[in-house]
């Protein structure tokens, strides 16, 4: 098969959303900022919702419920994104810093 | 299929091999750059490229709630967070863990070879359309087959939304 004609593949689809969620989880672990995790965190949900695109389109008799559930995964990714900043704000201005290693008592 | 790349089908799968690119350029800008302000640009750039992609996979209602949604609500909140809440010098800086840069690398990389791999063996079935998926179609599983999810997602973004005025309220000094 030629390389021009890898869109029509299942393979390819699932291939990225593998890819975009492992640069999240590097991300995730490597990065020492709450954004920054945040930021990897929002690309594990897009690779999440790649692969769902991907089966809707190659292999489910009904191409509306994997459309629907992107659209769920996008809500949650906003919602996620407005309260995970939120909390960076008011550790911000508690702690004068958003880097993970100024922000080791977090209890109480 | 061999298309050749001059025709109509060469030129969808070249424009598909740079989304591609375009993707995985902006993935890395996002969980490498140094300063905080570089990576939300390139996740930018990611989320305008996986919204192509979903425009490959018959679904241009999704590729432009991608764009709306993660580029215009979610990466423009995260960039104003970023004025806000780091105003000195906004690198990811000081030194972390030694250990966390190769191990936090072999575990994505074992991750991705192992989904990869599961994604590359396995038989996918493939059946046949009842449906055309269209936004009509949408509409109406929305508003019926799923009408349950879509009034609980409701809510759950107005508690989110109450719920980050609440926080970001908190110990604010009046």
């Amino acid at each position: 098969m030629s390389v021009l004609a890898l869109y029509d593949n299942l393979h390819s689809y699932l291939l990225v959303g593998a890819l975009l969620f492992g640069m999240g989880v590097y991300g995730l672990v490597t990065r020492k900022t709450l954004i920054g995790m945040l930021i990897a965190g929002e690309m594990i949900l897009v690779g999440a919702s790649v692969n769902f695109m991907a089966f809707n389109r190659f292999s489910v008799p009904d191409p509306a419920t994997g459309q629907i559930f992107a659209l769920f995964i996008m809500a949650i990714a906003a919602a996620e994104a407005a309260i995970g900043l939120s909390i960076v704000i008011a550790i911000y201005r508690y702690h004068r810093s958003i880097d993970t290693k100024d922000i080791v008592n977090l209890k109480g | 299929m061999n298309p050749s790349l001059f025709s109509a089908d060469g030129l969808v799968g070249l424009i598909f091999l740079l989304t591609i690119a375009l993707t995985i350029i902006g993935g890395l800008i996002a969980c490498n750059a140094e300063r905080l302000v570089r990576a939300v640009a390139g996740l930018m750039i990611c989320f305008i490229s996986v919204g192509a992609l979903y425009y490959y996979l018959n679904s241009p209602f999704v590729a432009m709630m991608q764009v709306l949604i993660y580029v215009g609500a979610v990466a423009v909140t995260i960039s104003f967070a970023i004025m806000l809440a780091a105003p000195e010098d906004k690198r990811d800086h000081g030194p972390g863990h030694p250990l966390a840069g190769p191990f936090g690398f072999i575990t994505a990389a074992l991750l991705t070879a192992g989904l990869s791999t599961i994604a590359l063996k396995t038989e996918w079935a493939s059946e046949a359309k009842i449906n055309d998926g269209s936004v009509k179609t949408i509409g109406i599983q929305l508003l019926t087959d799923h009408a349950m999810v879509f009034e609980l997602i409701s809510i759950v973004l107005l508690i989110a939304i109450i719920g980050a005025l609440v926080i970001a309220r908190e110990g604010r000094k009046s």
